[in-house]
């Protein structure tokens, strides 16, 4: 087959008609941009939840006793990490905490309101939740035997009370009796959601033990591994090592999250196929229209000698070039939309909605290799199924009737 | 096989709005290896329909074509593109050339097709354009040339292959008398020296004069058929 030849002819007939050409081109860019930078939008805004959902204190994998999940109360603890567990974590792990987590109220001399109260280690933290960043007003707990109490800035408006002041918090033990104790108001926390600022409370692991007549017992586990997304050995591991435990992936701890991820991946690929039809319509009538005004020409192509499946070649290389440059295009336009957001796209004016979707003010866009691989496949692939059309009716002209077409 | 084609019983009707028009009706004939042949008669006698039919261009009615002792009716579309490719030339009236390809591309053309190296084939195109007398001209694309330089370039695109059958359609109908008298006096060279088979459908008296046979056609009959000296 002569390539070159065929290659040669589709070039050139490609720029026979400049205008036509460049709409086309503008066109397909368009499509592929608005595939895969708006799918970018999206992708940035579930990822968002789920690395915000992550960092507040779900992590990657939690440890749990058996039904602490369905019902987290001090009933389901469970023993601090066993040395052969921690081993694991030490080592497979970025970070991990044994954490203190049961239903309580605190109440200031004002009001009172139901939380979750955290008992932690705030070293163990820095880098797996959002408290071991530090808090905006006051100090951080320092230790698991800090008597402070660090609560979110939502939760100091509820209360009606400050910084410094004392608070009461009670919860049930483990002796099934109410437990409660004062607590001095030693940090303030700031965080994009309200929910958290309102809903968690924080003091010292050891405090919380005590308080609730845990002893050395706990309530979880949060890990952050290296990965996300690659954590089956890591948890088939920690399985093996404490098979009497509950161990989970953020994926079952957060299982709507999941679904919203997986409905998100059909609705791109739906949206992707979408913007292809509209764009195969004009595509499919340029390709007529370029085969038509070629009618004669094409008859002297056969008469020359041109087998039937080159011709049908060289319509189709035409449409392949077509959609390569308009491809070009549109992943350069891409490229330079993400480069203007690299800083992330500031949605913050649209306070509330963001909160209700658990998103970041800040939203940062996502344009996976995935993705950017899909749409240009989806608008090659099927543009070169779509140009067969034209180019099988060119392959079929009779010469003749080509020839003396006026 | 001396004969390069062969018409047997050629007939050709058109179909229009529920009328059949008969172009052809029953053509037998032969043209040896060689022969330089003019068609002539009126509009509607059928000179194109049957260079159309031996060129493979279009198909008969009824009867039969043999080209090089190929019957034309057995082979498929692929078939019958290979048949013009390796054994056929063309020179149409008008709309000869490819537009975006320069003089000498349009020339290599058919040597690419063939598989021909880039060297071969450059070396080739440009002695035959040469031939034509159209040096210096070998890269303008066809807007940019004269009819006249379109048509010489069409002739060499038909014979750089050396074909054993060159069908030429009005082949001097744009040319000037200077033109087309230095055409034909090629033609005939390329006939007389590389022994390619020429048919011509015209109404040009140059032409004719040129040819060594000249057939008469009439309402799609041979009306004569008499060789020249």
């Amino acid at each position: 087959m002569p390539i070159g030849l065929v290659t040669r002819l589709a070039w050139r007939n490609l720029w026979r008609r400049p205008r036509r050409t460049i709409i086309m081109v503008v066109a397909i860019a368009l499509g592929i941009w608005s595939m895969i930078a708006l799918g970018a939008v999206v992708r940035g805004m579930l990822e968002g939840q789920i690395d915000k959902e992550i960092f507040n204190l779900t992590g990657h994998i939690q440890i749990h006793a058996p039904g602490f999940t369905d019902d987290p109360v001090v009933d389901n603890s469970m023993p601090a990490a066993s040395p052969a567990l921690g081993a694991v974590l030490d080592q497979a792990a970025v970070a991990w905490a044994e954490r203190v987590r049961v239903p309580a109220v605190v109440a200031s001399e004002r009001e009172s309101t139901g939380v979750s109260l955290l008992g932690i280690d705030p070293t163990q933290e820095r880098g797996l939740s959002f408290i071991g960043d530090g808090v905006h007003q006051g100090r951080e707990l320092t230790s698991i035997t800090d008597r402070g109490i660090v609560v979110g800035r939502k939760l100091l408006e509820r209360l009606e009370t400050d910084l410094g002041k004392r608070v009461v918090v009670m919860s049930q033990d483990r002796a099934n009796e109410v437990a409660d104790r004062g607590f001095r108001i030693v940090g303030v926390f700031h965080a994009e959601m309200e929910a958290v600022e309102e809903g968690f409370a924080f003091v010292g692991r050891s405090v919380a033990q005590d308080l609730l007549k845990m002893h050395d017992q706990i309530s979880e586990i949060g890990v952050l591994a290296h990965d996300r997304d690659d954590l089956d050995e890591l948890l088939t591991t920690l399985g093996t090592r404490a098979p009497e435990l509950d161990v989970q992936s953020w994926r079952e701890l957060k299982p709507l999250l999941v679904l919203t991820n997986k409905i998100v991946d059909v609705m791109l690929y739906i949206w992707f196929v979408v913007v292809f039809m509209a764009m195969s319509f004009g595509l499919v009538n340029t390709l007529l229209m370029a085969v038509y005004e070629r009618t004669r020409e094409i008859g002297l192509l056969q008469a020359l000698g041109m087998r039937p499946t080159l011709i049908l070649g060289q319509v189709s290389m035409e449409t392949l070039f077509l959609l390569l440059v308009g491809a070009v295009f549109g992943n350069l336009c891409v490229w330079a939309t993400l480069l203007w957001f690299a800083d992330g796209i500031d949605v913050s004016r649209f306070a509330q909605g963001v909160q209700m979707f658990n998103m970041s003010p800040i939203m940062q866009p996502l344009a996976t290799l995935q993705d950017i691989v899909a749409a240009n496949l989806i608008v090659l692939g099927l543009g070169l199924i779509a140009s067969l059309y034209p180019a099988w009716r060119a392959s079929r002209y009779v010469p003749v009737e080509a020839i003396t077409r006026t | 096989m001396d004969d390069t084609v062969v018409c047997r019983a050629l007939t050709k009707v058109y179909q229009e709005d529920s009328v059949a028009v008969h172009a052809l009706r029953g053509i037998d004939l032969v043209v040896p290896r060689h022969d330089f042949l003019c068609l002539s008669g009126p509009s509607g006698s059928g000179k194109s329909t049957l260079l159309n039919l031996i060129g493979g261009l279009d198909s008969p009615s009824a009867g039969e074509v043999r080209v090089d002792g190929l019957k034309l009716a057995e082979m498929n579309r692929s078939e019958l593109a290979q048949l013009r490719l390796h054994r056929l030339g063309f020179v149409f009236q008008s709309y000869n050339l490819i537009p975006v390809l320069s003089a000498i591309e349009n020339v290599e053309f058919v040597l690419q097709l063939q598989g021909m190296s880039f060297t071969q084939r450059r070396r080739k195109a440009r002695a035959i354009l040469a031939e034509v007398d159209l040096q210096g001209l070998e890269h303008r694309r066809p807007g940019e040339l004269s009819g006249g330089q379109q048509q010489r370039v069409a002739v060499a695109r038909a014979i750089v292959s050396e074909p054993s059958l060159v069908l030429a359609d009005e082949p001097t109908a744009n040319l000037d008398s200077v033109t087309a008298e230095n055409l034909m006096a090629l033609l005939r060279h390329m006939n007389e020296e590389h022994g390619v088979t020429f048919i011509f459908s015209t109404h040009d008296k140059l032409v004719m004069d040129y040819s060594r046979r000249l057939i008469k056609l009439h309402d799609g009959e041979i009306a004569a058929d008499e060789r020249r000296t």
